[in-house]
């Protein structure tokens, strides 16, 4: 028995190794293939069908240049912020809230997931009905005796966003007050007691000390709010489809439109590209400072 | 006991499928044609589809053409073709056509003398690439038509206007009476669609094709086009007010008086009709606007894509044929609102809007539409530009003009 070898590194776990290798392939072929596929043919004119006709970097030049992808460029810009602040504030005060061992814990957080149980699209249109003028909160309030009251974000083009970002903000914060409230329940009851002994306020033991040891809470919450972000759609498509005119256009949306509606697969891959990049950009530096970093230590 | 059961169960299904004629098959049809009017139209087609021993499988796909479109294109492209579907004819199907995907229908249409029946001539040019036919043409759709509802003038107290010019006129005082003056939906083809109804129009014929056909970016940003958009922005403050997105539902703000008129297809007739309403008594229509009564060849037609199943391509040829006949023609077009692709058919059932219509018609007065003179992606880029320009009332004449020149100088 001593005798025998020191096994071959690449027979070790041997069963595991096969069984993940259908996912490797699956991100091999279908994640990393069809990425670098569509980059390529981003390059290319291809219309209704893929063809493989170069033609530099016209797609981006035409991209860049066009009215409805900046637009969307910056409602994606707006959106994204403000959705990330607002996502994480408030589902952190209801977190924060509904750790105070109030009674009906388990109501109030029912309550509060339930919008997230919806699809965008429902939610889309639920928000749709409460925005429109003459039906929802408009309509209501005027019908209160306010004549003058007007709330009419869907139909106004400046703050059509603002209209999208509530129904979004209306359905996502239950679930990022559930990741809070379990990264809250994660902290040791001994840290509060020595914090209480020690008098720091409530405040600022918040602050200064859970907070920071919720670090990986806030990072699994800030992955999933900023991938939310990045492919919002359904929600614009249910509530305004794009409008008034172009000014809820988001970048996923003129993707979408422009490989199918307008039977121009280059134009559309030249945009999805572009959404790529920007993920890239705001992943590598994180994935940098995350995982680099540690070597250091 | 049970397994016995199942057996004869079987075999009676099997015996059953025996039985039938041998060219009878299922058909999947898809089409876009979901408002009432619509609906009752297509269902002539269905009748008398299954008629003939076949049967006609609906596969509606609601939300107009720019939603059912992409679903048609990716379930030919995905290998999972129907055995019929609908499209504008025209520039929409030419890729899947140069792909191979699309059934020849040459051999019939020889055979059927299609070259003979089919007027106006250029619906069948739409059809045909590289010499051989497509596709099957079922009716002539024109987009220059004015609907007005009487209701809404005669509560304004002013007459009902002969032409865009007056009605432009007529607009504050239906304002006054609390009408919203125009209707335009919030759907993009819309707003682009009602831009080009008043190129032709207010600019003319030629105007239009030297824009879309010949592509002149320089005319596009010059004088003439420039009064366009001049009557472009009368129509954007008319209808400034419209809360609807569907063009049905612009339609209905008109027949129920709440809005003045709706620049839209003689599809809208449709909807009239079920309402109940007649022309000339309760509504208006102005071929042309009234200013330039020229009717264009756009319209629906048929595309058969390429099947394995031989009996499904037997009922293909059976549905091509049904498509054409007179009957099915004036069945399907009287309902529809549209006018029939033959000359040699019996209308005299047609109301006075669809007259007209047949009238122009038969004066030759045809010029051909967006969708045959540019590809989709000009399309989209248009609808784009104007769907702006109708909901934002800030965005200047100049610069929508200088953006529509840069698309035309693009087009293709």
């Amino acid at each position: 028995m001593s005798k025998s070898e020191r096994p071959n590194q690449l027979f070790r776990n041997l069963n595991a190794k096969i069984a993940s290798i259908p996912m490797i392939l699956t991100a091999l072929v279908v994640f990393v293939g069809g990425t670098v596929w569509t980059v390529f043919y981003s390059f290319t004119n291809s219309k209704l069908l893929p063809r493989l006709h170069f033609i530099g970097l016209d797609q981006y030049h035409r991209l860049w240049s066009t009215p409805r992808w900046l637009v969307s460029i910056e409602n994606l810009l707006i959106y994204g912020v403000l959705s990330l602040v607002f996502s994480l504030v408030i589902g952190f005060l209801l977190a924060a809230l509904l750790d105070q061992k109030i009674r009906f814990e388990d109501t109030f957080r029912t309550i509060f997931l339930y919008p997230f149980a919806l699809s965008f699209i429902v939610t889309g249109l639920v928000w749709q009905w409460l925005l429109n003028p003459e039906f929802g909160v408009q309509g209501v309030v005027r019908s209160l005796g306010w004549e003058s009251f007007s709330f009419d974000p869907l139909y106004n083009s400046s703050i059509v966003i603002y209209g999208i970002l509530i129904a979004a903000l209306w359905q996502g914060t239950g679930l990022i007050m559930c990741l809070m409230l379990a990264g809250l329940r994660g902290i040791d009851e001994d840290i509060w007691k020595a914090a209480r002994v020690d008098g720091i306020p409530t405040w600022k033991t918040y602050l200064f000390i859970i907070i920071p040891m919720m670090r990986p809470v806030f990072i699994t919450t800030l992955v999933i709010i900023a991938s939310n972000i990045v492919r919002v759609y359904d929600l614009v498509v249910a509530q305004t489809s794009g409008g008034p005119g172009i000014a809820s256009e988001v970048p996923a949306k003129y993707v979408y439109d422009y490989m199918f509606f307008a039977q121009n697969l280059g134009q559309g891959f030249a945009a999805s590209t572009m959404m790529l990049l920007s993920v890239v950009i705001v992943i590598v530096p994180w994935a940098y400072l995350e995982f680099g970093g540690k070597k250091r230590v | 006991m049970r397994y016995k059961l199942i057996t004869a169960a079987l075999a009676a299904t099997a015996a059953l499928q025996f039985a039938g004629p041998a060219a009878a098959a299922d058909l999947e049809v898809t089409h876009w044609w979901t408002s009432g009017g619509e609906a009752a139209a297509v269902a002539e087609f269905a009748k008398a589809f299954d008629a003939t021993g076949n049967h006609w499988v609906d596969g509606a796909i609601a939300g107009s053409g720019g939603t059912a479109r992409p679903i048609m294109i990716s379930r030919i492209t995905g290998g999972d073709p129907m055995g019929a579907t609908q499209f504008n004819h025209g520039r929409q199907a030419e890729e899947l056509v140069q792909a191979g995907l699309m059934r020849d229908l040459t051999d019939l249409a020889t055979k059927d003398k299609w070259t003979e029946i089919v007027r106006p001539k250029s619906l069948l040019d739409s059809c045909t690439i590289d010499g051989k036919i497509y596709c099957v043409p079922v009716n002539i759709h024109s987009w220059q038509w004015l609907w007005l509802s009487n209701a809404a003038f005669e509560k304004a107290g002013v007459p009902v206007p002969k032409n865009w010019n007056e009605y432009v006129a007529a607009a504050p005082a239906l304002e006054k009476a609390g009408i919203l003056p125009l209707a335009v939906g919030g759907q993009p083809w819309q707003a682009s669609g009602a831009f080009d109804v008043l190129l032709a129009a207010v600019g003319g014929t030629d105007t239009f094709l030297k824009v879309y056909k010949d592509k002149d970016a320089e005319f596009a940003a010059g004088p003439e086009v420039a009064k366009v958009f001049k009557a472009a922005d009368d129509a954007r403050k008319m209808a400034k007010n419209t809360n609807v997105q569907d063009w049905n539902q612009a339609t209905n703000l008109v027949i129920t008086g709440k809005a003045g008129g709706q620049i839209m297809g003689d599809w809208a007739q449709g909807e009239f009709q079920v309402a109940g309403q007649t022309a000339g008594k309760d509504y208006t229509c102005l071929p042309g606007l009234g200013l330039n009564e020229v009717i264009a060849t756009g319209g629906d037609a048929f595309y058969f894509p390429l099947l394995k199943d031989a009996e499904k391509s037997k009922a293909q040829e059976v549905l091509a044929e049904t498509l054409l006949d007179p009957k099915t023609q004036v069945a399907f077009n009287l309902k529809k609102g549209s006018l029939p692709v033959r000359g040699d058919v019996d209308l005299k059932a047609a109301n006075d809007c669809m007259k007209k219509g047949l009238d122009i018609l038969a004066k030759g007065s045809v010029m051909p539409w967006t969708d045959q003179l540019l590809s989709q992606d000009s399309q989209k880029q248009k609808e784009d530009l104007f769907s702006e320009f109708f909901a934002k009332p800030d965005m200047t004449v100049e610069e929508a003009q200088k953006r529509f020149a840069d698309i035309v100088a693009s087009a293709d």
